[in-house]
Protein backbone atom coordinates (compact mmCIF):
# COMPACT_ATOMS: atom_id res chain seq x y z
CA UNK A 1 0.00 0.00 0.00
CA UNK A 2 1.21 3.55 -0.81
CA UNK A 3 2.36 5.69 2.07
CA UNK A 4 0.70 8.47 0.40
CA UNK A 5 -2.33 9.42 2.84
CA UNK A 6 -5.99 9.37 0.87
CA UNK A 7 -7.64 13.45 1.14
CA UNK A 8 -10.57 14.08 2.47
CA UNK A 9 -12.69 17.87 1.94
CA UNK A 10 -16.16 18.64 2.17
CA UNK A 11 -18.32 20.04 -0.57
CA UNK A 12 -19.99 22.29 1.21
CA UNK A 13 -22.74 20.58 3.97
CA UNK A 14 -23.60 18.26 1.19
CA UNK A 15 -20.99 15.93 0.49
CA UNK A 16 -17.38 14.33 1.96
CA UNK A 17 -14.89 14.28 -1.38
CA UNK A 18 -12.63 11.14 -0.73
CA UNK A 19 -9.38 11.49 -2.69
CA UNK A 20 -7.28 8.05 -3.05
CA UNK A 21 -3.27 8.93 -3.48
CA UNK A 22 -1.15 7.19 -6.39
CA UNK A 23 -2.26 6.88 -9.86
CA UNK A 24 -5.05 6.31 -11.82
CA UNK A 25 -4.90 2.86 -12.71
CA UNK A 26 -7.73 -0.09 -12.74
CA UNK A 27 -6.83 -1.63 -9.61
CA UNK A 28 -7.13 1.58 -7.55
CA UNK A 29 -10.24 1.72 -9.71
CA UNK A 30 -11.80 -1.10 -8.46
CA UNK A 31 -10.68 -0.29 -4.74
CA UNK A 32 -12.54 2.75 -5.14
CA UNK A 33 -15.85 0.62 -6.62
CA UNK A 34 -14.96 -1.70 -3.16
CA UNK A 35 -15.22 1.30 -0.91
CA UNK A 36 -18.33 3.04 -2.66
CA UNK A 37 -20.12 -0.44 -2.35
CA UNK A 38 -19.31 -0.43 1.87
CA UNK A 39 -20.09 3.37 2.09
CA UNK A 40 -22.82 3.37 0.48
CA UNK A 41 -24.64 1.31 3.44
CA UNK A 42 -23.37 3.94 6.42
CA UNK A 43 -26.37 5.67 7.64
CA UNK A 44 -25.47 9.00 6.93
CA UNK A 45 -24.71 8.65 3.49
CA UNK A 46 -27.22 8.94 0.80
CA UNK A 47 -25.49 8.08 -1.63
CA UNK A 48 -21.99 6.77 -2.95
CA UNK A 49 -20.70 8.25 -6.17
CA UNK A 50 -17.27 6.85 -7.66
CA UNK A 51 -15.27 9.41 -9.66
CA UNK A 52 -11.98 8.97 -10.78
CA UNK A 53 -9.90 7.53 -8.30
CA UNK A 54 -12.25 9.06 -6.10
CA UNK A 55 -15.30 8.91 -4.20
CA UNK A 56 -18.16 11.38 -3.11
CA UNK A 57 -20.42 10.68 -0.65
CA UNK A 58 -23.81 12.66 -0.71
CA UNK A 59 -25.67 13.16 3.11
CA UNK A 60 -28.63 11.90 3.90
CA UNK A 61 -28.12 14.84 6.50
CA UNK A 62 -24.64 16.13 7.58
CA UNK A 63 -22.53 14.38 10.48
CA UNK A 64 -22.23 17.05 13.69
CA UNK A 65 -18.61 16.43 12.48
CA UNK A 66 -16.75 15.03 9.77
CA UNK A 67 -13.72 13.39 12.07
CA UNK A 68 -15.73 10.24 13.36
CA UNK A 69 -17.24 9.75 9.25
CA UNK A 70 -13.00 10.24 7.95
CA UNK A 71 -11.39 7.94 10.09
CA UNK A 72 -14.27 5.42 8.47
CA UNK A 73 -13.27 5.99 5.35
CA UNK A 74 -9.32 5.71 5.80
CA UNK A 75 -9.98 2.39 7.78
CA UNK A 76 -12.51 0.81 4.94
CA UNK A 77 -9.75 2.55 2.28
CA UNK A 78 -7.38 0.12 3.83
CA UNK A 79 -9.04 -2.87 4.06
CA UNK A 80 -11.05 -2.10 0.39
CA UNK A 81 -10.15 -5.15 -1.96
CA UNK A 82 -10.28 -4.40 -5.58
CA UNK A 83 -13.78 -5.26 -6.41
CA UNK A 84 -12.79 -7.20 -10.54
CA UNK A 85 -16.29 -7.24 -12.47
CA UNK A 86 -16.93 -9.12 -15.70
CA UNK A 87 -17.90 -6.30 -17.90
CA UNK A 88 -19.36 -6.29 -21.54
CA UNK A 89 -17.52 -5.12 -24.67
CA UNK A 90 -19.13 -2.37 -26.79
CA UNK A 91 -17.70 -1.09 -29.86
CA UNK A 92 -18.44 2.52 -30.92
CA UNK A 93 -17.61 3.74 -34.48
CA UNK A 94 -15.80 7.17 -34.25
CA UNK A 95 -15.24 9.53 -37.21
CA UNK A 96 -12.22 11.51 -36.45
CA UNK A 97 -11.70 15.34 -36.71
CA UNK A 98 -13.47 17.81 -38.90
CA UNK A 99 -17.14 19.80 -37.85
CA UNK A 100 -17.45 16.67 -34.82
CA UNK A 101 -14.00 17.13 -33.79
CA UNK A 102 -13.42 20.64 -34.20
CA UNK A 103 -10.80 20.66 -31.26
CA UNK A 104 -8.50 17.86 -33.17
CA UNK A 105 -6.21 20.71 -33.84
CA UNK A 106 -5.74 21.85 -30.05
CA UNK A 107 -5.14 18.43 -29.25
CA UNK A 108 -2.21 18.33 -32.34
CA UNK A 109 -1.00 21.65 -31.54
CA UNK A 110 -0.31 20.61 -27.62
CA UNK A 111 0.97 17.10 -28.21
CA UNK A 112 2.64 17.60 -30.74
CA UNK A 113 1.53 14.70 -32.91
CA UNK A 114 -0.40 14.82 -36.06
CA UNK A 115 -3.62 13.53 -36.62
CA UNK A 116 -3.12 10.08 -37.60
CA UNK A 117 -0.48 9.49 -34.67
CA UNK A 118 -3.93 11.14 -32.10
CA UNK A 119 -6.67 8.46 -33.46
CA UNK A 120 -3.65 5.74 -33.58
CA UNK A 121 -3.37 6.38 -29.97
CA UNK A 122 -6.90 7.38 -29.29
CA UNK A 123 -8.41 4.07 -31.00
CA UNK A 124 -6.13 1.47 -29.69
CA UNK A 125 -6.79 1.01 -25.87
CA UNK A 126 -10.07 -1.08 -24.98
CA UNK A 127 -11.12 1.17 -22.24
CA UNK A 128 -12.84 0.08 -18.66
CA UNK A 129 -15.65 2.60 -17.56
CA UNK A 130 -14.25 3.67 -14.38
CA UNK A 131 -17.28 5.69 -13.34
CA UNK A 132 -20.53 7.63 -14.74
CA UNK A 133 -20.44 11.19 -13.99
CA UNK A 134 -21.08 14.60 -15.74
CA UNK A 135 -24.61 13.86 -17.45
CA UNK A 136 -27.01 11.23 -17.81
CA UNK A 137 -24.95 7.79 -19.13
CA UNK A 138 -21.82 9.83 -19.46
CA UNK A 139 -18.87 7.27 -18.67
CA UNK A 140 -15.02 7.97 -17.54
CA UNK A 141 -12.94 5.37 -19.31
CA UNK A 142 -9.27 4.39 -17.89
CA UNK A 143 -6.83 3.76 -19.79
CA UNK A 144 -6.14 6.58 -22.11
CA UNK A 145 -2.13 6.46 -23.67
CA UNK A 146 -0.63 9.75 -21.79
CA UNK A 147 0.89 11.15 -25.24
CA UNK A 148 -2.50 12.32 -26.18
CA UNK A 149 -3.64 13.87 -22.51
CA UNK A 150 -4.17 17.62 -23.36
CA UNK A 151 -5.45 20.34 -21.11
CA UNK A 152 -8.76 21.29 -20.75
CA UNK A 153 -9.99 24.97 -22.16
CA UNK A 154 -9.64 27.83 -20.73
CA UNK A 155 -13.40 28.99 -21.09
CA UNK A 156 -15.79 25.68 -21.67
CA UNK A 157 -17.47 25.52 -24.91
CA UNK A 158 -21.34 26.58 -24.18
CA UNK A 159 -22.74 23.48 -25.99
CA UNK A 160 -21.18 20.20 -27.89
CA UNK A 161 -23.41 17.87 -29.50
CA UNK A 162 -24.21 14.01 -28.16
CA UNK A 163 -21.84 11.66 -29.29
CA UNK A 164 -19.00 14.08 -29.10
CA UNK A 165 -15.63 12.22 -28.36
CA UNK A 166 -13.29 14.12 -26.39
CA UNK A 167 -10.39 14.34 -23.98
CA UNK A 168 -9.98 16.54 -20.93
CA UNK A 169 -6.58 16.25 -19.21
CA UNK A 170 -5.59 12.40 -19.13
CA UNK A 171 -9.13 11.14 -19.24
CA UNK A 172 -11.15 10.51 -22.67
CA UNK A 173 -15.16 10.07 -23.16
CA UNK A 174 -18.31 10.22 -25.10
CA UNK A 175 -21.10 13.26 -24.51
CA UNK A 176 -23.79 11.02 -24.08
CA UNK A 177 -26.61 14.34 -24.87
CA UNK A 178 -25.65 18.10 -25.95
CA UNK A 179 -24.67 20.01 -22.96
CA UNK A 180 -21.61 22.36 -21.95
CA UNK A 181 -18.21 20.93 -21.56
CA UNK A 182 -14.47 21.86 -20.96
CA UNK A 183 -12.95 19.44 -22.89
CA UNK A 184 -11.10 18.61 -26.60
CA UNK A 185 -13.84 17.23 -28.89
CA UNK A 186 -11.69 15.11 -31.41
CA UNK A 187 -14.43 13.18 -33.15
CA UNK A 188 -18.27 11.91 -33.02
CA UNK A 189 -20.14 8.44 -32.96
CA UNK A 190 -23.88 8.11 -32.04
CA UNK A 191 -24.91 5.60 -29.52
CA UNK A 192 -28.25 5.60 -26.45
CA UNK A 193 -26.48 5.90 -23.01
CA UNK A 194 -29.14 6.01 -21.05
CA UNK A 195 -33.02 5.62 -20.65
CA UNK A 196 -34.94 6.82 -17.45
CA UNK A 197 -37.11 4.52 -17.89
CA UNK A 198 -35.01 1.80 -17.70
CA UNK A 199 -33.32 0.14 -14.32
CA UNK A 200 -30.74 0.93 -14.16
CA UNK A 201 -31.31 3.79 -16.49
CA UNK A 202 -27.65 3.73 -17.66
CA UNK A 203 -26.29 1.62 -20.75
CA UNK A 204 -22.87 1.03 -19.26
CA UNK A 205 -22.01 0.04 -15.80
CA UNK A 206 -18.45 0.48 -14.38
CA UNK A 207 -16.37 -2.58 -14.90
CA UNK A 208 -18.14 -2.54 -18.60
CA UNK A 209 -15.38 -1.89 -21.46
CA UNK A 210 -15.65 0.40 -24.77
CA UNK A 211 -13.59 -0.02 -28.07
CA UNK A 212 -13.10 2.90 -30.61
CA UNK A 213 -13.71 1.97 -33.98
CA UNK A 214 -12.03 4.11 -36.70
CA UNK A 215 -14.69 4.75 -39.20
CA UNK A 216 -13.32 7.83 -40.67
CA UNK A 217 -10.99 10.34 -40.11
CA UNK A 218 -11.57 13.85 -41.41
CA UNK A 219 -8.96 16.39 -42.03
CA UNK B 1 -55.68 21.83 -15.21
CA UNK B 2 -53.63 25.69 -16.51
CA UNK B 3 -53.08 27.02 -19.38
CA UNK B 4 -49.30 28.74 -20.45
CA UNK B 5 -50.61 31.43 -22.57
CA UNK B 6 -46.71 33.19 -22.87
CA UNK B 7 -43.60 32.19 -24.42
CA UNK B 8 -42.18 30.97 -20.90
CA UNK B 9 -38.70 31.13 -21.45
CA UNK B 10 -37.11 28.58 -18.99
CA UNK B 11 -39.87 28.41 -17.42
CA UNK B 12 -39.70 24.83 -15.91
CA UNK B 13 -41.54 22.29 -13.17
CA UNK B 14 -39.12 21.11 -10.43
CA UNK B 15 -39.45 19.76 -6.73
CA UNK B 16 -36.43 19.71 -4.26
CA UNK B 17 -34.20 17.91 -6.27
CA UNK B 18 -33.58 14.35 -7.57
CA UNK B 19 -31.67 12.45 -5.23
CA UNK B 20 -30.09 8.74 -5.59
CA UNK B 21 -28.98 8.65 -9.21
CA UNK B 22 -26.14 10.74 -9.11
CA UNK B 23 -24.05 7.22 -10.00
CA UNK B 24 -26.17 7.19 -13.23
CA UNK B 25 -24.46 10.97 -14.20
CA UNK B 26 -28.06 12.36 -13.43
CA UNK B 27 -27.87 15.95 -11.14
CA UNK B 28 -30.08 16.52 -8.96
CA UNK B 29 -31.60 19.76 -11.09
CA UNK B 30 -34.52 20.58 -8.48
CA UNK B 31 -36.37 24.97 -7.54
CA UNK B 32 -33.26 27.51 -7.73
CA UNK B 33 -35.06 28.86 -4.57
CA UNK B 34 -36.50 25.93 -2.60
CA UNK B 35 -37.39 27.98 0.45
CA UNK B 36 -40.10 29.73 -1.70
CA UNK B 37 -40.95 26.15 -3.00
CA UNK B 38 -41.20 24.61 0.25
CA UNK B 39 -42.81 27.86 1.92
CA UNK B 40 -45.35 27.97 -0.97
CA UNK B 41 -46.36 24.56 -0.69
CA UNK B 42 -46.96 24.70 3.18
CA UNK B 43 -49.47 27.76 2.87
CA UNK B 44 -51.76 25.16 0.75
CA UNK B 45 -50.78 22.76 2.98
CA UNK B 46 -48.92 20.34 0.31
CA UNK B 47 -45.98 18.74 1.63
CA UNK B 48 -43.11 20.61 1.72
CA UNK B 49 -41.43 18.74 -1.78
CA UNK B 50 -44.32 19.27 -3.91
CA UNK B 51 -43.53 20.20 -7.08
CA UNK B 52 -44.03 24.02 -8.38
CA UNK B 53 -43.30 26.35 -11.51
CA UNK B 54 -39.98 27.96 -11.62
CA UNK B 55 -40.73 31.24 -13.66
CA UNK B 56 -37.58 33.56 -14.38
CA UNK B 57 -38.52 35.30 -17.33
CA UNK B 58 -41.35 37.94 -17.40
CA UNK B 59 -43.82 38.66 -18.14
CA UNK B 60 -45.58 35.41 -18.15
CA UNK B 61 -49.29 34.74 -18.14
CA UNK B 62 -51.58 31.57 -17.69
CA UNK B 63 -55.24 30.43 -17.61
CA UNK B 64 -57.05 28.52 -14.90
CA UNK B 65 -59.50 26.18 -16.88
CA UNK B 66 -60.50 25.14 -12.91
CA UNK B 67 -61.34 26.89 -9.73
CA UNK B 68 -57.80 26.08 -8.03
CA UNK B 69 -55.82 27.58 -4.73
CA UNK B 70 -52.18 28.66 -5.82
CA UNK B 71 -49.39 30.68 -3.91
CA UNK B 72 -46.97 33.30 -5.50
CA UNK B 73 -43.61 33.17 -3.48
CA UNK B 74 -40.19 33.99 -4.70
CA UNK B 75 -39.39 37.12 -6.61
CA UNK B 76 -41.94 40.08 -6.21
CA UNK B 77 -43.44 40.72 -9.18
CA UNK B 78 -46.29 42.82 -9.68
CA UNK B 79 -48.82 39.76 -10.17
CA UNK B 80 -52.64 40.61 -11.16
CA UNK B 81 -55.38 37.71 -11.03
CA UNK B 82 -57.88 39.17 -14.19
CA UNK B 83 -56.54 42.68 -13.46
CA UNK B 84 -56.74 42.68 -9.43
CA UNK B 85 -53.16 43.30 -8.16
CA UNK B 86 -51.88 40.44 -5.74
CA UNK B 87 -49.78 40.60 -3.08
CA UNK B 88 -46.26 38.82 -3.27
CA UNK B 89 -45.53 35.15 -0.71
CA UNK B 90 -49.51 35.27 -0.76
CA UNK B 91 -52.00 32.81 -0.98
CA UNK B 92 -54.81 33.20 -3.34
CA UNK B 93 -57.69 31.25 -4.64
CA UNK B 94 -58.68 31.36 -8.65
CA UNK B 95 -61.92 30.62 -10.32
CA UNK B 96 -61.73 28.90 -13.65
CA UNK B 97 -61.04 31.32 -16.82
CA UNK B 98 -59.20 33.75 -14.53
CA UNK B 99 -56.07 35.18 -15.96
CA UNK B 100 -52.79 35.06 -13.83
CA UNK B 101 -49.91 37.54 -14.67
CA UNK B 102 -46.76 38.29 -13.47
CA UNK B 103 -44.84 41.49 -14.23
CA UNK B 104 -41.29 42.24 -14.15
CA UNK B 105 -39.74 41.53 -10.67
CA UNK B 106 -39.41 44.92 -7.77
CA UNK B 107 -38.81 45.83 -4.72
CA UNK B 108 -35.69 47.07 -2.95
CA UNK B 109 -34.28 43.57 -2.46
CA UNK B 110 -34.89 42.57 -6.45
CA UNK B 111 -35.40 38.91 -6.87
CA UNK B 112 -35.07 37.55 -10.16
CA UNK B 113 -37.11 34.39 -10.11
CA UNK B 114 -40.71 33.48 -8.79
CA UNK B 115 -42.29 30.07 -8.01
CA UNK B 116 -45.81 29.34 -8.39
CA UNK B 117 -47.83 26.40 -6.54
CA UNK B 118 -50.91 24.99 -6.88
CA UNK B 119 -53.25 22.91 -4.94
CA UNK B 120 -51.50 19.60 -4.35
CA UNK B 121 -48.58 20.06 -6.16
CA UNK B 122 -48.28 20.54 -10.29
CA UNK B 123 -49.28 16.96 -11.48
CA UNK B 124 -46.42 15.51 -13.33
CA UNK B 125 -45.10 11.83 -13.29
CA UNK B 126 -42.28 11.31 -11.04
CA UNK B 127 -38.70 10.08 -12.68
CA UNK B 128 -36.68 8.67 -11.07
CA UNK B 129 -37.84 9.52 -7.73
CA UNK B 130 -38.46 13.35 -8.73
CA UNK B 131 -40.98 15.69 -10.47
CA UNK B 132 -37.88 18.28 -11.53
CA UNK B 133 -36.65 18.63 -14.65
CA UNK B 134 -33.69 17.18 -16.14
CA UNK B 135 -32.80 19.34 -18.98
CA UNK B 136 -30.06 17.92 -19.90
CA UNK B 137 -31.37 14.52 -20.07
CA UNK B 138 -34.74 15.64 -21.18
CA UNK B 139 -37.12 14.05 -18.74
CA UNK B 140 -38.68 14.49 -15.72
CA UNK B 141 -41.06 18.04 -15.07
CA UNK B 142 -42.97 18.51 -17.71
CA UNK B 143 -42.12 16.52 -21.15
CA UNK B 144 -38.36 17.02 -19.98
CA UNK B 145 -38.05 20.47 -21.18
CA UNK B 146 -38.92 24.58 -20.50
CA UNK B 147 -42.44 25.11 -20.33
CA UNK B 148 -44.03 26.71 -24.15
CA UNK B 149 -47.32 28.53 -24.60
CA UNK B 150 -50.12 26.09 -25.43
CA UNK B 151 -48.81 23.92 -22.26
CA UNK B 152 -51.58 23.06 -20.60
CA UNK B 153 -50.20 21.40 -16.94
CA UNK B 154 -52.84 19.54 -13.77
CA UNK B 155 -53.21 20.57 -10.59
CA UNK B 156 -52.78 17.29 -8.06
CA UNK B 157 -55.69 18.68 -5.80
CA UNK B 158 -57.51 21.47 -7.54
CA UNK B 159 -60.80 20.62 -5.55
CA UNK B 160 -59.47 21.18 -2.56
CA UNK B 161 -60.80 23.25 0.27
CA UNK B 162 -57.91 24.82 1.05
CA UNK B 163 -57.39 28.65 2.88
CA UNK B 164 -56.17 31.23 1.38
CA UNK B 165 -56.08 35.29 1.81
CA UNK B 166 -52.69 34.92 4.16
CA UNK B 167 -49.23 35.54 3.40
CA UNK B 168 -45.62 35.14 4.77
CA UNK B 169 -42.82 37.06 5.40
CA UNK B 170 -40.58 36.67 3.33
CA UNK B 171 -37.20 35.06 3.98
CA UNK B 172 -34.78 37.47 2.45
CA UNK B 173 -36.31 40.19 5.78
CA UNK B 174 -36.88 36.51 7.70
CA UNK B 175 -33.12 35.44 7.50
CA UNK B 176 -31.96 38.50 6.20
CA UNK B 177 -27.48 38.50 5.39
CA UNK B 178 -26.56 41.99 3.67
CA UNK B 179 -23.03 43.94 4.16
CA UNK B 180 -22.95 47.43 2.52
CA UNK B 181 -26.39 47.03 0.75
CA UNK B 182 -25.19 43.97 -1.54
CA UNK B 183 -26.04 40.30 -1.06
CA UNK B 184 -23.73 38.38 0.82
CA UNK B 185 -23.13 34.55 0.47
CA UNK B 186 -21.65 31.94 2.71
CA UNK B 187 -18.55 30.16 1.43
CA UNK B 188 -16.88 27.35 2.84
CA UNK B 189 -13.17 26.55 1.61
CA UNK B 190 -13.30 23.49 -0.79
CA UNK B 191 -9.81 20.94 -1.22
CA UNK B 192 -8.09 23.08 -3.55
CA UNK B 193 -8.56 26.51 -2.05
CA UNK B 194 -5.02 26.61 -0.35
CA UNK B 195 -3.51 25.92 -3.79
CA UNK B 196 -4.65 29.39 -4.61
CA UNK B 197 -1.95 32.47 -4.29
CA UNK B 198 -2.48 34.14 -1.17
CA UNK B 199 -3.61 37.74 -3.17
CA UNK B 200 -6.37 35.81 -4.90
CA UNK B 201 -7.85 34.46 -1.70
CA UNK B 202 -7.56 37.39 0.04
CA UNK B 203 -9.47 39.41 -2.98
CA UNK B 204 -12.04 36.45 -2.95
CA UNK B 205 -13.54 37.56 0.23
CA UNK B 206 -12.35 41.42 -0.20
CA UNK B 207 -13.86 42.25 -3.79
CA UNK B 208 -17.37 42.31 -4.92
CA UNK B 209 -18.09 39.75 -6.96
CA UNK B 210 -20.51 40.77 -10.58
CA UNK B 211 -23.21 37.66 -11.98
CA UNK B 212 -22.56 37.85 -15.65
CA UNK B 213 -25.48 37.26 -18.02
CA UNK B 214 -23.56 33.94 -19.20
CA UNK B 215 -25.86 32.45 -15.70
CA UNK B 216 -28.44 30.21 -15.77
CA UNK B 217 -29.87 27.09 -13.99
CA UNK B 218 -26.49 25.33 -14.43
CA UNK B 219 -24.19 28.14 -13.43
CA UNK B 220 -23.27 31.54 -12.42
CA UNK B 221 -20.37 32.69 -14.20
CA UNK B 222 -18.82 35.64 -12.01
CA UNK B 223 -16.73 38.44 -13.17
CA UNK B 224 -13.86 39.91 -11.13
CA UNK B 225 -10.31 39.31 -10.22
CA UNK B 226 -8.85 36.70 -11.84
CA UNK B 227 -7.91 33.66 -9.55
CA UNK B 228 -4.71 32.64 -9.70
CA UNK B 229 -3.45 29.32 -8.45
CA UNK B 230 0.10 28.68 -7.32
CA UNK B 231 1.15 26.49 -10.09
CA UNK B 232 -1.53 25.02 -12.98
CA UNK B 233 -3.52 22.33 -11.33
CA UNK B 234 -5.09 19.39 -13.58
CA UNK B 235 -7.51 17.51 -11.82
CA UNK B 236 -8.87 13.97 -11.94
CA UNK B 237 -13.09 14.33 -12.42
CA UNK B 238 -14.86 13.48 -9.28
CA UNK B 239 -18.50 14.15 -7.56
CA UNK B 240 -19.83 17.61 -7.06
CA UNK B 241 -22.76 19.18 -5.73
CA UNK B 242 -24.78 22.72 -6.58
CA UNK B 243 -23.08 25.24 -4.62
CA UNK B 244 -19.32 24.44 -5.59
CA UNK B 245 -17.29 27.26 -7.03
CA UNK B 246 -14.67 25.72 -9.74
CA UNK B 247 -11.97 27.84 -10.96
CA UNK B 248 -11.69 27.24 -15.02
CA UNK B 249 -7.95 28.47 -16.50
CA UNK B 250 -9.69 32.02 -17.04
CA UNK B 251 -9.32 32.58 -13.31
CA UNK B 252 -12.98 33.71 -13.45
CA UNK B 253 -14.95 31.23 -11.04
CA UNK B 254 -18.05 29.41 -11.99
CA UNK B 255 -20.66 28.64 -9.49
CA UNK B 256 -22.63 25.52 -10.04
CA UNK B 257 -26.44 25.87 -9.74
CA UNK B 258 -29.42 23.43 -9.04
CA UNK B 259 -28.63 22.13 -12.93
CA UNK B 260 -25.27 21.53 -11.90
CA UNK B 261 -23.68 17.77 -13.47
CA UNK B 262 -22.68 15.66 -10.79
CA UNK B 263 -19.15 15.86 -11.27
CA UNK B 264 -16.11 17.80 -12.53
CA UNK B 265 -12.69 18.41 -12.93
CA UNK B 266 -11.82 22.13 -12.15
CA UNK B 267 -10.35 23.19 -9.10
CA UNK B 268 -12.25 24.03 -6.51
CA UNK B 269 -12.33 27.12 -4.21
CA UNK B 270 -15.28 26.53 -2.04
CA UNK B 271 -18.63 25.60 -1.80
CA UNK B 272 -21.58 27.84 -1.24
CA UNK B 273 -23.31 26.61 1.75
CA UNK B 274 -27.14 24.72 1.40
CA UNK B 275 -28.72 27.33 3.77
CA UNK B 276 -27.40 30.30 0.93
CA UNK B 277 -28.52 28.55 -2.39
CA UNK B 278 -31.46 30.16 -1.95
CA UNK B 279 -30.19 32.95 -1.59
CA UNK B 280 -27.81 33.08 -4.31
CA UNK B 281 -30.82 31.60 -6.42
CA UNK B 282 -32.54 34.57 -6.66
CA UNK B 283 -29.54 37.38 -7.27
CA UNK B 284 -30.53 38.94 -10.84
CA UNK B 285 -28.16 38.97 -13.09
CA UNK B 286 -25.92 41.97 -13.32
CA UNK B 287 -25.69 42.64 -9.40
CA UNK B 288 -23.08 41.93 -7.38
CA UNK B 289 -22.53 39.58 -4.61
CA UNK B 290 -19.99 39.04 -1.57
CA UNK B 291 -18.61 36.24 0.23
CA UNK B 292 -17.99 35.35 3.57
CA UNK B 293 -16.30 32.35 5.17
CA UNK B 294 -17.73 30.02 7.12
CA UNK B 295 -16.00 26.80 8.64
CA UNK B 296 -18.19 23.78 9.02
CA UNK B 297 -20.19 24.58 12.50
CA UNK B 298 -21.37 27.82 11.14
CA UNK B 299 -22.49 26.25 7.82
CA UNK B 300 -24.53 23.64 9.69
CA UNK B 301 -25.95 26.09 11.91
CA UNK B 302 -27.15 28.45 9.06
CA UNK B 303 -28.81 25.00 7.90
CA UNK B 304 -30.59 24.34 11.18
CA UNK B 305 -31.57 28.34 11.15
CA UNK B 306 -33.44 27.65 7.55
CA UNK B 307 -35.30 24.34 8.45
CA UNK B 308 -36.25 26.43 12.43
CA UNK B 309 -37.49 28.99 9.21
CA UNK B 310 -39.46 26.14 7.93
CA UNK B 311 -40.89 24.85 10.75
CA UNK B 312 -41.97 28.30 12.25
CA UNK B 313 -43.64 28.92 9.23
CA UNK B 314 -45.50 25.32 9.47
CA UNK B 315 -46.60 25.99 12.63
CA UNK B 316 -48.07 29.91 12.04
CA UNK B 317 -50.11 28.34 9.03
CA UNK B 318 -51.70 25.49 11.37
CA UNK B 319 -52.56 28.65 14.25
CA UNK B 320 -53.53 30.75 11.10
CA UNK B 321 -55.71 27.69 10.43
CA UNK B 322 -58.95 28.99 12.22
CA UNK B 323 -58.05 32.72 11.96
CA UNK B 324 -58.46 35.17 8.99
CA UNK B 325 -56.21 36.35 6.93
CA UNK B 326 -52.84 38.20 7.50
CA UNK B 327 -49.32 38.01 7.28
CA UNK B 328 -48.04 34.96 8.86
Amino acid sequence: MSAAKAMLSPLGTSALLFEAPGETDLRSQQRIWSLAEEAAGWPEVREAVPGMNNLMLSFARPPRSLAALESRLREAWAAALPLAREGRVVELPVVYGGEGGPHMADVVAHTGLDVEQIVELHSMPLYPVYALGSHPGYCYLGGMDARIATPRRKVPVLSIPGGAVSIGGAQTGVSASAGPSGWNTIGSTSMSFFDPERDPPATLQPGDLIRFRVEGIVR
Amino acid sequence: MIEILSNAALATVQDLGRSGSLRFGVGTAGMMDNLALAAGNLMLGNEAGAAGIEIPVFPFRLRFDVDCAFALTGADCAARLDDVPLLPWWSHQAHAGQLLELGLPQGVQRASRAVLCLAGGVDVPQVLGSRSTQLRGAFGGHEGRALRRGDVLRAEAPGRACRTGFGLVPPAIALPLALDGGTVIRVLPAAEYLAFTPESRAAFWQRGWKITPQSDRYGFRLEGEALRPIAPMEMRSHGIVPGVIQVPHSGQPIIQMRDAQPSGGYPKFGTVIEADLWRLGQAPIGSRIRFVEVGWDEALAAQNEVEAWLRKVERMIDLHGSASGGRA
